[in-house]
C-alpha cells in the first residue's frame, strides 16, 4: 500500500483496490476514491497544463470548484468527455483518463514556450497583437489561435450513449447534502410533503465527510450522518439524489438537476441512460451549497503541490490520502489551522505554519505549540520552487525583510471562505457585502428560496445544522462540539520584495489570469468589473471563477480605488458546473431532434427515388430523377411531361383552415383584401392576406363550400402563423362575429393533377360530380366521391394547365395516389416535385409569398391590385395601404426578366443595377426573386423586385456577377400562355 | 421557466404552453375611425408601444392549451406575473394591481 494512504478514514475501502490508467500509465486506487485522490495516493500532483502558458498544474481543490485538474474521460469511440474534473470523477476498475492541453506529454509540453515569453502575453494580448497585417488574419493568426485555444479535445465521433429527461415536482427541494441540507431534510421529512435532497457528490454528507473530531447531539459526526441518512432513506416522502448537480435555477422555483447515472460504473455498455435531466418545480427551494475556500494570491502559487487547506483536509479525512510528506501551511484565516492539525495528527510533518497576520488567538497558538509546529506570524511566501512539483518555499517577513527557505513537497493555503451564491444568483436573489466575511452574502430573495449554512455566510457545523432545521420550519437547537471556525483577514495579494511585474501570482488558475493582468486592465481603462472580467477573462473558464472571483474583485477594487461593494459582482449563469450536451438534449436527438413532417404519400415518393427538400417542417419531394439524370434534366423532363400530357403532384402540405359560422363571410372579408361576398358556394377564389401594415402576408385558393363554410388554403410554411393571425383577430378584435376556425392541414391529403389529360384521368373514378367544363369551370369546387372516397374536388391550376386538386381524408392519400398513378400510365403520367412546381408557376408569373415577396411588398408592388377589393369598408391592412410611403413613386415592383442570352439563368438573390460601370457603391435597383430554366419556352425566365419596375417595361438592366455582367430585359411576369387558353382543354 | 395563469383554464401552466403576443389594450380603430386618422395617428396605433419598465399589460396566447388569447400584467424588470385576466376586461387599476401582488 502506498505510503500516502492513511487507512481507516472516510469513504474509501482499501480492501477493494481498483486499477486505472492516467496518460497511459497504470495506477492503483481503491473503492471510494476519485481520480484526483487516487492520483494523490500515488504521489501524483501534476494533473494538467494551464490554458495560456501551459504551466504544469496540480490539483487545487477536492470538489467541483477544481480549476486545474481537468482530464479527458475515455470510454471508447464517441464516449469521450473532455474537461472533466479529476476531483469529481469516481474511480472504477479500468477507468481511463488523459491529461489535456499538452504536446506531447504532461511532463514535457512544447506549448510551455508561452510561459517563457509570458511577459509578452498580458491581458488583451490577442486583441493587441493579432491586428496587422490584414493578410495574416486567416492564414497565420487564426490557425495559430485555434491551435492554442481550448482545453480538452472535442470528440471526433457521435456520442452513442443515451440520455434521459423527466419532470418532477416536490414541496421542498434541498440543494446540497451537507450538515445544513441534511438537517433541513430531516425536519422537512417529518413535516410531510415531497422532499428532494440532491448533492453533486457520490456520497451524501458534504463537509461532514471532511471533518474529523466533532460531535452532534453527543455522537460522532460519522455516526450521526449514517443515522440521519438511514432515517431519510426510510422516509417515503423523501427522495435522495446523490451524483446530482443542480445546474440552474429559473423562474417560479424551476430547478434543473443533472444526474450522473453510469459514469462511476465499470464496463458500462451503451444502452442505459448515462445522465438524466430532471426538471423540478418546487414549492420551496432550500439552497445549502456551502462555501468555497479562497486561494491566496502570491508569487508561484500555482506550482503542483500547492492546494487549498480544506482540500488537503478532505483528502485526508474523506479519502484517507496524505497529500505529501512535508506540508507547509500558508494562511490568513483560522480555518487552515484545523486542516494543519488534522494532518499533523495523522503523522504528516508540518514544517511550518505561515500566517500573514501579526497575531492569532491564544487558543490556536497553544494548539500549534502542543504539536510542536513552527509558527511564523506576519510572514508570507515570496517564492516557490520545484519544476513539476513543489520542492521548497521561500518565506519572507516584511517587517524584518528576512527570508528563509523551507523544504516541503506540499503547501496548503487559505485566504478565507466565499459563500457559494451561484444558484441564489440564478434565482435573481439579492446580494449584499459582508465586511466581516469579506464576501457577498444573500440579501432579499426573489423566489421562494432560502440560502442556509455556509452559502449564507453562516460557517461552522452547529450554525449549519440549526439553519437547516429552521429553514424547514423546525425549532431544534443541535448540541454540537466542534473546533471554532474562527476569523481571518483578506488580502488582495501577499507582500513580497520582488517587484510585482516579475511575479507569477495567479488569480484565475484555469484561464491563467495573474494579479498584474487585472491591474493592467484597470490601468488601461477598464473600470467596470464586467469589463475587467471580459478583458482579462478572469472567471470565464469552465469553473466560472469559483475560486477566483473574490480575489479578482479585491484586486480590481484596490486598483480602481473604490470600495469593493461599489465595484459589484459579476453575474453567475447556469449551468453551475459544465454539463454535457447529451443532458440538455435528452431523448430529443437524431430523428426526434427536429421531427420531420411527412405527407401520406411520402412513402411512395421515397420508394420511387424522390430527392427531398425541407419546406417548413415538412420534407417534400423535390424532383424524381431517373437513372443518370441530374436535377436539371429531371426537372426539364417533369415540366415537359406535365405540359404535354399529365403530371401528378403531392400538394398535401398546403395549409388548410376550415372557417365556419353564420358570420364566416364577414370574417373572411376582414381577414383578406379579397372580397368574398359575391363568391357563391361551389366557387373558388384567390385570396390575398395582408398584415395590418399593408404588406402581403399569405395567399392561397379559398373554396366556399356553403354559405357559412370556407375551405381556406395557405402557403405550406405560412399555415401556423395564418391560423394564429386569424384566431388573434377573431378573439380580440372581432369577437362579435360567430365564427369557428379549425386547422385541417393534416386532415386532407391533396393530389394535384395537371396537364391536358387531367380530366380524362380522373373521369372514370369520380362519382356525383359533373366534370364537364360547363358544369365544373375553372376556380370551382365540388363534393362527391373518387374511387368511392369522399372528396372535395377543386378545379384550380398552379401550373397554367388544366388542373384538379383532389382532397381526400389523409389516410386514403397513398391508396388514391397509387390508383391514379396506375391509371395514368396510358397518358405517361409523370410524378413531379416542388422544383417543377416552381418552374411551372414562374412561367405563369404566379408568386410565392416569401420568395417573390419579403414582408415589404404591397399588393400593388406585386402587380396584384386586382386582389384588393375596392368597395369593402374594412379589412386588415386597408388603412395602411394608404400610408404615404406605400403609395409614393419609386417603390420596388415585381417584374419579369428575360436574359439577353436565353441560355443564361440568373442567380436568385442577385442584385440589379442600371449601369455596371458606375462607381461603387452602386445604385441598387433591386434583386432577382425567382429564376429558372424553362424547358417549355427554351429560355430562362426570372422574376425580380425592381425599383419603379412597372415603368421600365422593355428596358435593359444589368446583373453584375463575379464572372461578368448579365444583361436582361424587363417584361411582364407572365411568360407562358398569357391568355390562359390552356385551362380550356376539353 | 415561468408559471402562467390562464384565466380561461383558471390554472397555472408552464410557460412552454404559451406564446407572447405583444402589448395589450391597443384597440384596432373601426372602419369609420380609420378613415379619419392621419398617417401620424395611424403610425401611433401601428408601431408605437410603451416599452414599459415595470408593470406591463400584455397579451398572451395559450396556444398549446385552450387556444385562448388573454391579458396579463407582468413586471418587465423582475419578469414576474402579477395577474392575468380575460380578453375584453379593462386594464386593472393601480389599486387592483397592488392588491393582486399580495
Amino acid at each position: 500500500m502506498s505510503a500516502f494512504r492513511k487507512s481507516g478514514r472516510g469513504v474509501v475501502n482499501i480492501a477493494k483496490p481498483l486499477n486505472f490508467t492516467f496518460d497511459g500509465k497504470t495506477y492503483q486506487g481503491a473503492q471510494g476514491d476519485t481520480l484526483a485522490s487516487a492520483l494523490l495516493v500515488n504521489g501524483v500532483h501534476l494533473m494538467g497544463r494551464s490554458f495560456k502558458y501551459h504551466r504544469p498544474r496540480g490539483v487545487v481543490g477536492a470538489g467541483s470548484e477544481e480549476p486545474n485538474a481537468l482530464v479527458t474521460f475515455e470510454r471508447g469511440e464517441g464516449r469521450i468527455t473532455p474537461n472533466m474534473r479529476a476531483t469529481a470523477l469516481e474511480l472504477f476498475e479500468g477507468l481511463k483518463a488523459n491529461s489535456q492541453n499538452r504536446t506531447p506529454n504532461l511532463k514535457f509540453d512544447l506549448g510551455a514556450f508561452n510561459n517563457v515569453f509570458s511577459m509578452f502575453f498580458p491581458a488583451g494580448f490577442y486583441n493587441k497583437t493579432f491586428m496587422w497585417p490584414k493578410s495574416f488574419w486567416d492564414k497565420v493568426y487564426e490557425p495559430f489561435i485555434r491551435n492554442m485555444a481550448g482545453l480538452g479535445p472535442a470528440p471526433t465521433h457521435d456520442d452513442p450513449d443515451n440520455y434521459a429527461s423527466s419532470y418532477g415536482f416536490c414541496e421542498t427541494l434541498i440543494v446540497g447534502a451537507g450538515p445544513a441540507g441534511i438537517a433541513a431534510a430531516l425536519t422537512a421529512a417529518k413535516k410531510g410533503g415531497r422532499v428532494i435532497l440532491v448533492d453533486e457528490q457520490a456520497e451524501l454528507g458534504g463537509s461532514l465527510l471532511s471533518v474529523n473530531d466533532a460531535q452532534i447531539d453527543g455522537v460522532a459526526v460519522a455516526d450521526w450522518l449514517a443515522k440521519s441518512l438511514k432515517t431519510l432513506a426510510k422516509a417515503n416522502n423523501v427522495t435522495l439524489m446523490p451524483r446530482t448537480t443542480a445546474i440552474g435555477y429559473w423562474h417560479d422555483n424551476f430547478v434543473a438537476l443533472s444526474e450522473r447515472l453510469t459514469d462511476h460504473i465499470a464496463n458500462v455498455e451503451v444502452g442505459p441512460a448515462r445522465e438524466e435531466l430532471h426538471r423540478i418545480r418546487a414549492g420551496q427551494v432550500i439552497i445549502a451549497q456551502g462555501g468555497i475556500e479562497r486561494p491566496l494570491v502570491f508569487n508561484g502559487n500555482d506550482r503542483p503541490g500547492v492546494m487549498l487547506a480544506s482540500a488537503a483536509q478532505t483528502y485526508l479525512n474523506k479519502y484517507g490520502v496524505a497529500i505529501g510528506n512535508e506540508v507547509a501551511v500558508l494562511t490568513s484565516h483560522d480555518s487552515a489551522y484545523q486542516a494543519a492539525f488534522d494532518l499533523a495528527d495523522a503523522n504528516i510533518r508540518i514544517p511550518v505554519i505561515i500566517d500573514v497576520r501579526e497575531t492569532i488567538s491564544p487558543a490556536l497558538k497553544t494548539e500549534v505549540e502542543r504539536r510542536g509546529i513552527d509558527l511564523m506570524l506576519g510572514a508570507s511566501v515570496s517564492k516557490t520552487s520545484g519544476k513539476l512539483r513543489l520542492k521548497s518555499i521561500e518565506i519572507y517577513a516584511p517587517a524584518t525583510e528576512s527570508k528563509r527557505r523551507v523544504n516541503c513537497d506540499a503547501l496548503i493555503m487559505s485566504g478565507g471562505w466565499t459563500p457559494s451564491l451561484h444558484l441564489w444568483s440564478h434565482s435573481k436573489g439579492g446580494i449584499k457585502w459582508d465586511t466581516d466575511l469579506a464576501a457577498y452574502i444573500p440579501d432579499a430573495p426573489n423566489e421562494k428560496a432560502v440560502c442556509i449554512g455556509a452559502c449564507n455566510g453562516n460557517f461552522g457545523l452547529g450554525a449549519a445544522l440549526n439553519a437547516g432545521n429552521k429553514a424547514a420550519g423546525g425549532r431544534k437547537q443541535y448540541a454540537v462540539e466542534e473546533p471554532e471556525f474562527g476569523t481571518g483577514v483578506v488580502l488582495n495579494s501577499l507582500p513580497n520584495y520582488i517587484q510585482s511585474s516579475k511575479q507569477k501570482a495567479f488569480v484565475d488558475f484555469q484561464n491563467d489570469v495573474t494579479e498584474k493582468d487585472i491591474k493592467l486592465a484597470v490601468q488601461e481603462g477598464f473600470k467596470s468589473i464586467e469589463h475587467v472580467k471580459r478583458y482579462t477573462t478572469n472567471g470565464m473558464a469552465t469553473d466560472q471563477g469559483k475560486t477566483s472571483n473574490l480575489n479578482a474583485l479585491e484586486i480590481a477594487s484596490k486598483a480602481v480605488g473604490k470600495p469593493i461593494e461599489k465595484v459589484g459582482l459579476t453575474t453567475f449563469r447556469p449551468p453551475y458546473t459544465p454539463t454535457t450536451f447529451g443532458t440538455f438534449i435528452g431523448y430529443r436527438d437524431n430523428e426526434l431532434f427536429d421531427p420531420i413532417r411527412k405527407t401520406p404519400m411520402d412513402g411512395w415518393a421515397e420508394e420511387n427515388g424522390a430527392v427531398y427538400e425541407p419546406v417548413a417542417h415538412w420534407r417534400r419531394a423535390w424532383y424524381f430523377p431517373k437513372a443518370g439524370e441530374d436535377m436539371h434534366k429531371a426537372v426539364a423532363r417533369e415540366c415537359k411531361a406535365t405540359r404535354d400530357s399529365l403530371g401528378i403532384f403531392d400538394a398535401s402540405t398546403l395549409g388548410k383552415i376550415e372557417v365556419v359560422g353564420p358570420d364566416a363571410t364577414k370574417f373572411m372579408n376582414l381577414m383578406y383584401s379579397t372580397s368574398w361576398t359575391s363568391l357563391k358556394p361551389g366557387g373558388c377564389r384567390y385570396g390575398l392576406m395582408l398584415r395590418e401594415d399593408g404588406y402581403i402576408y399569405d395567399d392561397g385558393v379559398v373554396a366556399r363550400m356553403a354559405d357559412d363554410r370556407y375551405h381556406v388554403t395557405t402557403t405550406t410554411g405560412g399555415a401556423p402563423r395564418v391560423y394564429r393571425h386569424m384566431e388573434d383577430y377573431l378573439q380580440t378584435e372581432f369577437p362579435h362575429l360567430d365564427v369557428w376556425l379549425t386547422s385541417t392541414t393534416e386532415q386532407w391529403a391533396v393530389i394535384a393533377i395537371n396537364g391536358p389529360n387531367a380530366r380524362k384521368l380522373i373521369e372514370p373514378f369520380v362519382e356525383g360530380i359533373d366534370l364537364s367544363p360547363e358544369a365544373f369551370p375553372h376556380m370551382a369546387v365540388r363534393e362527391g366521391t373518387i374511387c368511392g372516397l369522399p372528396t372535395r374536388l377543386f378545379r384550380v391550376s398552379f401550373t397554367g394547365e388544366l388542373g384538379f386538386e383532389i382532397n381526400v381524408p389523409s389516410h386514403y392519400g397513398r391508396a388514391l395516389w397509387e390508383t391514379l398513378f396506375e391509371a395514368g400510365q396510358q397518358y405517361d403520367i409523370c410524378p413531379y416535385g416542388t422544383e417543377t412546381m416552381h418552374v411551372l408557376r414562374a412561367e405563369k408569373g404566379f408568386i410565392i409569398v416569401g420568395q417573390d415577396t419579403d414582408g415589404t411588398v404591397t399588393p400593388h408592388d406585386a402587380g396584384m391590385s386586382w386582389a384588393v377589393a375596392k368597395k369593402k369598408k374594412d379589412f386588415v391592412g386597408m388603412r395602411s395601404l394608404k400610408r404615404s410611403d406605400l403609395v409614393k413613386d419609386g417603390r420596388k415592383h415585381l417584374v419579369g426578366l428575360l436574359t439577353e442570352d436565353p441560355k443564361t439563368v440568373l442567380v436568385e438573390g442577385a442584385q440589379i443595377v442600371i449601369d455596371p460601370n458606375q462607381p461603387k457603391p452602386m445604385d441598387m435597383l433591386g434583386h432577382v426573386t425567382s429564376s429558372y430554366w424553362s424547358e417549355s419556352l427554351g429560355c430562362s425566365v426570372a422574376m425580380a423586385l425592381v425599383r419603379d419596375g412597372f415603368n421600365m417595361q422593355g428596358e435593359n438592366i444589368c446583373v453584375p456577377m463575379p464572372d461578368g455582367n448579365i444583361t436582361a430585359k424587363i417584361v411582364k411576369p407572365v411568360f407562358y400562355d398569357p391568355k390562359g387558353e390552356r385551362l380550356n382543354v376539353v | 421557466m415561468l408559471l402562467i395563469h390562464c384565466p380561461y383554464c383558471d390554472e397555472k401552466r408552464a410557460e412552454i404552453e404559451f406564446a407572447y403576443a405583444g402589448e395589450a389594450h391597443i384597440a384596432r380603430p373601426n372602419a369609420a375611425t380609420q378613415g379619419e386618422m392621419s398617417d401620424e395617428d395611424w403610425s401611433q396605433y401601428m408601431f408605437i408601444r410603451q416599452n414599459a419598465r415595470g408593470e406591463h399589460a400584455e397579451r398572451w396566447w395559450h396556444n398549446a392549451g385552450c387556444n385562448m388569447f388573454f391579458n396579463a400584467i407582468r413586471n418587465t424588470v423582475t419578469d414576474k406575473f402579477v395577474m392575468s385576466y380575460k380578453m375584453g376586461q379593462k386594464r386593472p387599476s393601480t389599486k387592483q394591481i397592488e392588491a393582486a401582488k399580495k
